[in-house]
């Protein structure tokens, strides 16, 4: 049905969409801990900063990251520092982007889940003899573990999706760079419509799945909740 | 004094500094109207207060001084707070175990402990429910529960019932005094209820501004005519009854109380020490024995002092037998009967309560 270079896009779309979702979740967790607990008067800083890539167009963050992920920008230095090649046109930069990109879409729904526990369940954990790591994996992550889904889903879901800043610090290669957002749009110039169908009819069902899983969960979530 | 404390903590529009001692066993009730702190001061103890200064120890250990604050998870306490806030997402029973896990070492085997405290707190049916699932008063005793099972050193309950409606409390106090004659613990139990206090307490701390004012046993305190306890309108004594003998034939129960033989409406059962509750007003004088009088408790008492009241009251502190009662009557009375200090009569009493 698919050719061998859509398979390939497909694979490698699936494949970034899975580690940076893996990414987020490592980082994003603590970060959405933090804000949801600290009391730092200048955290809404860090939320603003956090909350951009919802509003700015990919390709002004793709420019950013592609400056930073050459060789004279400070990541690309540093890669090359240590030995590594280019960031830029490769899938490790791509990797770093869609982090960047989609950490709102991870960080936002475990912030509000951290949000909504009662100050007074930790508490409870605390004068039960919970530490603060105790607290945060008994009593944390799984009363936030609708929110941790809810991140997990929509991270991978806005990572799947993901064009401007792929076409930006990715360009076009298959099999390294070529996601399918980026095989569509090849196809389309092409005019092979028939192929653009297949991955877009694809990618729409996928994505549609996950956000009703997503929709569904939220509801079942607040039926039983007290 | 096993608990001794002397605690400093600072707000923009609050300041609390409250020095006490506990003794180290029974139910000490800290007492005071709304907003006084008692909240703060019980956080404070547990160490859920980051800015709270000062000295504190608990059965010879220090939990707090001026170069060292142990975190609250090092304090070998319980807590049951205002909110039950259990784990929603554990059972009843995985709420318990949440806290026997972790529960300091002790000399007792932890699984005939838990089974006790499941026993003692009437929690079998509802071991395998989520929270959700559990009414408000059940709640509260999963709380106490997992409070108890940690194995505390000190027992704190922040007004556990004030979230329950008069049913549910009826539910859970027997639940506190069966604690409180069972448990070896000592108990520091936050209400703005006198009859929650009467029937619970043996020691009072009386709270106000963030300060303690008093404290002592409960008998004394109710009964000192400084202390705003006696001064409002529902001043009470509490007195200590021992044995209780039913007289079916009129459907009475006769007390041996400190203060002489008490009848009381109704068929009750009591073993071993209990408390009678009385009210200043429910308590009226008289110079010679009424000897046509419908009231059956008549009791022989002397005048201790007298204190006036607003609105042309006046309240009276007796000696009757080993304690003290109180009466509340009117300052026009009082100028008739002629009383002084030391006058001997005798105190009628129109109702009594077994709490």
């Amino acid at each position: 049905m698919f050719a061998d270079g859509d398979l390939m896009a497909l694979w490698l779309t699936l494949k970034l969409a899975f580690i940076s979702t893996l990414i987020l979740l490592v980082l994003g967790t603590p970060l959405a801990w933090w804000l949801a607990r600290s009391r730092w008067r200048f955290k809404f800083l860090l939320e603003a900063m956090i909350a951009l890539p919802l509003v700015l167009p990919p390709t002004v963050l793709g420019f950013y990251l592609l400056l930073a992920l050459g060789p004279d920008g400070p990541l690309g230095a540093l890669s090359a520092m240590l030995g590594g090649g280019s960031l830029a046109f490769s899938f490790t930069g791509l990797v770093i982007g869609s982090v960047f990109y989609s950490l709102p879409f991870v960080v936002q729904p475990l912030q509000n889940a951290f949000v909504a526990i009662q100050p007074a369940t930790l508490d409870a954990a605390a004068t039960l003899r919970a530490g603060p790591l105790d607290r945060f994996f008994t009593i944390a992550l799984p009363l936030a573990r609708h929110g941790l889904l809810s991140a997990a889903v929509l991270g991978f879901a806005h990572t799947l999706g993901e064009f401007g800043v792929v076409l930006m610090i990715g360009g076009n290669i298959p099999g390294q760079t070529q996601v399918v957002s980026i095989a569509i749009y090849e196809h389309v110039e092409a005019l092979e419509y028939g192929a653009a169908h297949g991955l877009s009819a694809l990618l729409l069902g996928l994505s549609f799945m996950l956000l009703l899983g997503i929709y569904a969960l939220n509801r079942r979530f607040k039926l039983v909740s007290p | 004094m096993s608990i001794s404390a002397s605690l400093t903590l600072k707000r923009e529009d609050f300041e609390l500094s409250c020095t006490f001692d506990l003794p180290d066993k029974g139910i000490s009730a800290l007492f005071g109207p709304s907003g006084c702190g008692k909240t703060t001061l019980l956080r404070c103890i547990a160490g859920l207060e980051r800015n709270c200064t000062g000295i504190l120890s608990v059965q010879g250990h220090v939990w707090q001084d001026h170069n060292r604050f142990v975190p609250a998870h090092q304090r070998q306490l319980g807590f049951v707070f205002q909110q039950p806030g259990l784990f929603a997402h554990l059972s009843a029973l995985g709420n318990i175990r949440y806290a026997q896990k972790r529960a300091w070492p002790g000399d007792n085997d932890k699984t005939i402990e838990i089974d006790g405290l499941i026993n003692l707190l009437g929690l079998e049916p509802l071991l395998e429910r989520k929270p959700h699932a559990l009414s408000g008063g059940e709640q509260q005793r999963v709380a106490i529960a997992r409070a108890l099972a940690i194995n505390p050193a000190l027992l704190i309950m922040d007004e556990p019932l004030s979230a329950l409606d008069y049913q549910r409390k009826q539910e859970i106090l027997p639940y506190l005094q069966r604690l409180h004659r069972e448990l070896a613990i000592p108990i520091l139990y936050v209400s703005h209820s006198r009859d929650e206090i009467a029937q619970l307490a043996d020691t009072l701390l009386l709270m106000e501004n963030g300060r303690i004012n008093a404290q002592g046993p409960l008998y004394e305190l109710l009964t000192r005519m400084d202390l705003p306890l006696a001064r409002r309108s529902d001043a009470t004594v509490v007195i200590r009854a021992r044995s209780a003998a039913q007289e079916p034939e009129y459907c009475l129960t006769r007390l041996d109380t400190e203060i002489g033989e008490l009848l009381l409406p109704g068929l009750h059962s009591a073993n071993g020490e209990f408390r009678v509750q009385i009210h200043a007003r429910d308590v009226s004088l008289c110079l010679e024995r009424p000897e046509h009088s419908s009231i059956l408790n008549i009791l022989s008492a002397q005048v201790d002092t007298l204190q006036q009241e607003p609105q042309g009251q006046m309240l009276v502190r007796l000696k009757a037998g080993k304690a003290i009662l109180l009466a509340r009557i009117s300052q026009k009375s009082a100028a008739r009967l002629n009383l002084k200090p030391g006058l001997h009569l005798y105190a009628q009493i129109k109702t009594a309560a077994l709490v």
